[in-house]
């Protein structure tokens, strides 16, 4: 298996007006190409940072961020699910999906073709026409996700994509994404709050501190796949959620105390 | 327990209210003497009527009551105004009635003054005659009579000249925060000043108070703050995380500017266009009620000065409805560049 994310020695250190913050202090985290890697953590540790970073948003302050390009170069290096969704509400679902086509210069009916396969596999066929305020926040999400996918990044990198939206809305969403993982076997960073989400997808789950975020501990979620919705039902779902939640409890009342 | 009335039977006092309370006030010959209160009164059972029947309105017929009220109470404060200057009770000088001024605004429409030598629209109808008599000249003296068109082409040509720069600095502004903070507090000074207090500058800069340019200048330039200040906002006002999709997925500067920055200000630029095409307005009335010997402004001005007072409000509407057009084509502008608002409350 080769490398696709190598991160090392990462600082990450805002410049306040009230002074110097740091937000990710000395992280260090090797990703190989196919594998879903959760990141989870109290609320304020740093991990969309973590991610602006990964998605050159923003620059380390200090470290190594890599990503390892595939056999075609032209290829992007990654693409962002953004948690707000972040599709524009100026351009029709078509036009969002086909918008990193757009900007890499791919011909009308090309970009045309590769979107509408993307939104044919989130099931969004029936909307290519219209606007986002026309739609519903779960779907405005699937927008979102196909618009990434028909990007066709080496690595997606997905901050809290579910997290706005409600329960059962998620629940449709986590099976949509397991799907498209199984079928494209993409190298996937997903940043979330939610233990089952992170247990539910992912091949690895990355504990991180509260506020300066580091990494804590690495789980490995050896459930099988294909996995479903039934996965929640099982028992080594339970038991490896109750050890996650156990170390993240610390991490969040620490997290809170420094609120207070 | 107190018996709760329904609304029909609500109505129906209020019906009765309103014709009691007319009678009396017709009988006791009050209308001449306190008609404000008279009105006021009528004016208060109305509303508790339309209150009323708003209620008992199914919910499928609500849209075409509401429609039925906006157009509704406009007619009727036109009869009741009609009714009131015929009853003597206003003035038929100051306040003349609605059909004078409708005929007022028809003699306007066809007529010509031989004493200004000027016409409303500028005689469209004699065009093919003139044309043919003595060409193309002869139709521009026709467009140099015309009131109507002379206001038009200040209004039209000064917000093209202002409004479309300002957008340009407004867009730069925005993108800048150095450039913004540079400019903001004296653009936020202009911005307050009343824009007709130019005027006086802009006929010294042009040395010509009587022409044209100073009037296009003053309009152009209050366009110009208007939109500049606007778009700055709404450039400034594109979400950080729009920014961050378009440079995620590979926008260059310019491709950023078109996809992103320009369709998501856009909602701000328009208001800033609204918001200039009204004040061109406001400020080519005032400029042409001091210095001008063409315009709807100073149609209004003349017939006060010579005391024709409902061509004076038949003026009046004219600026009124050309307001009203002004901003509607605005409007169906921004809905042709934005048909993503379609549906969606304008803000």
């Amino acid at each position: 298996m080769t490398t696709k994310i190598f991160i090392e020695g990462l600082w990450k250190t805002f410049d306040t007006p009230r002074g110097k913050v740091d937000a990710v202090k000395d992280f260090n985290l090797t990703v190989e190409e196919g594998k879903f890697i959760s990141i989870v953590g109290p609320s304020g540790c740093g991990k969309s940072t973590l991610l602006r970073i990964l998605a050159g948003l923003l620059p380390p302050t200090q470290g190594t961020v890599k990503i390892t390009p595939g056999k075609d170069p032209s290829k992007p290096l990654n693409s962002v699910v953004f948690q707000e969704y972040a599709i524009f509400p100026w351009k029709t679902v078509l036009d969002n999906v086909a918008f990193g086509l757009e900007m890499r210069g791919f011909s009308t009916s090309v970009r045309y073709e590769k979107a509408k396969h993307w939104i044919d596999a989130v099931g969004l066929n029936k909307f290519v026409t219209y606007y986002p305020h026309q739609i519903s926040g779960g779907m405005k999400q699937r927008v979102s996700i196909a618009r990434a996918l028909a990007n066709d990044p080496e690595v997606l990198l997905m901050d809290e994509p579910l997290g706005a939206l409600d329960a059962q809305t998620r629940n449709v969403l986590q099976e949509l994404i397991l799907q498209i993982w199984e079928s494209t076997k993409k190298t996937v960073i997903y940043i979330t709050h939610s233990i089952d989400e992170a247990v539910l997808l992912s091949d690895q789950i990355v504990l991180m501190t509260a506020h300066p975020g580091t990494k804590k501990v690495v789980y490995d979620v050896d459930i099988s796949r294909p996995r479903g919705l039934e996965t929640k039902g099982t028992a080594e779902y339970a038991k490896l959620s109750y050890l996650v939640w156990e170390s993240l409890r610390d991490e969040v009342v620490a997290a809170m105390e420094e609120q207070r | 327990m107190k018996k709760q009335l329904s609304s029909m039977q609500k109505l129906l006092v209020f019906f009765g209210f309103l014709l009691v309370f007319n009678l009396l006030f017709t009988l006791l010959g009050l209308w001449q003497k306190i008609y404000l209160v008279g009105v006021l009164i009528n004016f208060g059972l109305v509303v508790f009527i339309v209150q009323e029947l708003s209620k008992i309105v199914r919910a499928k017929d609500q849209k075409l009551y509401e429609k039925f009220l906006a157009i509704g109470f406009p007619i009727l404060v036109l009869i009741v105004w009609e009714v009131t200057v015929n009853a003597g009770i206003l003035n038929a000088r100051w306040f003349p009635p609605p059909t004078k001024i409708a005929k007022a605004l028809w003699e306007l429409i066809t007529g010509y003054d031989s004493f200004t030598k000027t016409s409303l629209l500028g005689r469209p109808w004699l065009i093919p005659q003139v044309w043919r008599e003595q060409g193309w000249i002869g139709v521009q003296k026709l467009f140099k009579e015309s009131h109507l068109f002379a206001t038009l082409y200040r209004v039209i040509s000064g917000f093209l000249v202002g409004s479309i720069p300002g957008i340009i600095v407004g867009v730069i502004m925005g993108m800048s925060r150095p450039v913004r903070t540079m400019l903001n507090s004296l653009m936020s000074a202009i911005y307050v000043l009343p824009k007709v207090t130019i005027f006086p500058i802009m006929m010294l800069v042009f040395a010509d108070p009587f022409g044209e340019p100073p009037k296009i200048a003053v309009i152009a330039i209050a366009a110009f703050f208007q939109t500049a200040i606007n778009t700055m906002a709404g450039v400034a006002d594109v979400e950080n995380v729009y920014l961050e999709a378009g440079r995620n997925y590979g926008a260059n500067a310019i491709q950023m500017f078109r996809h992103v920055i320009l369709p998501g200000s856009l909602p701000f630029i328009f208001a800033g266009l609204r918001l200039a095409i009204g004040t061109a307005l406001n400020v080519i009335v005032a400029i042409e009620f001091v210095r001008a010997k063409t315009g709807l402004g100073y149609l209004v001005l003349y017939y006060w000065e010579i005391m024709v007072t409902e061509k004076m409000y038949a003026s009046l509407l004219l600026v009124m409805v050309l307001g009203a057009l002004l901003s509607g084509l605005v409007e169906k502008i921004q809905e042709w560049v934005m048909p993503w608002q379609k549906g969606r409350v304008i803000n």
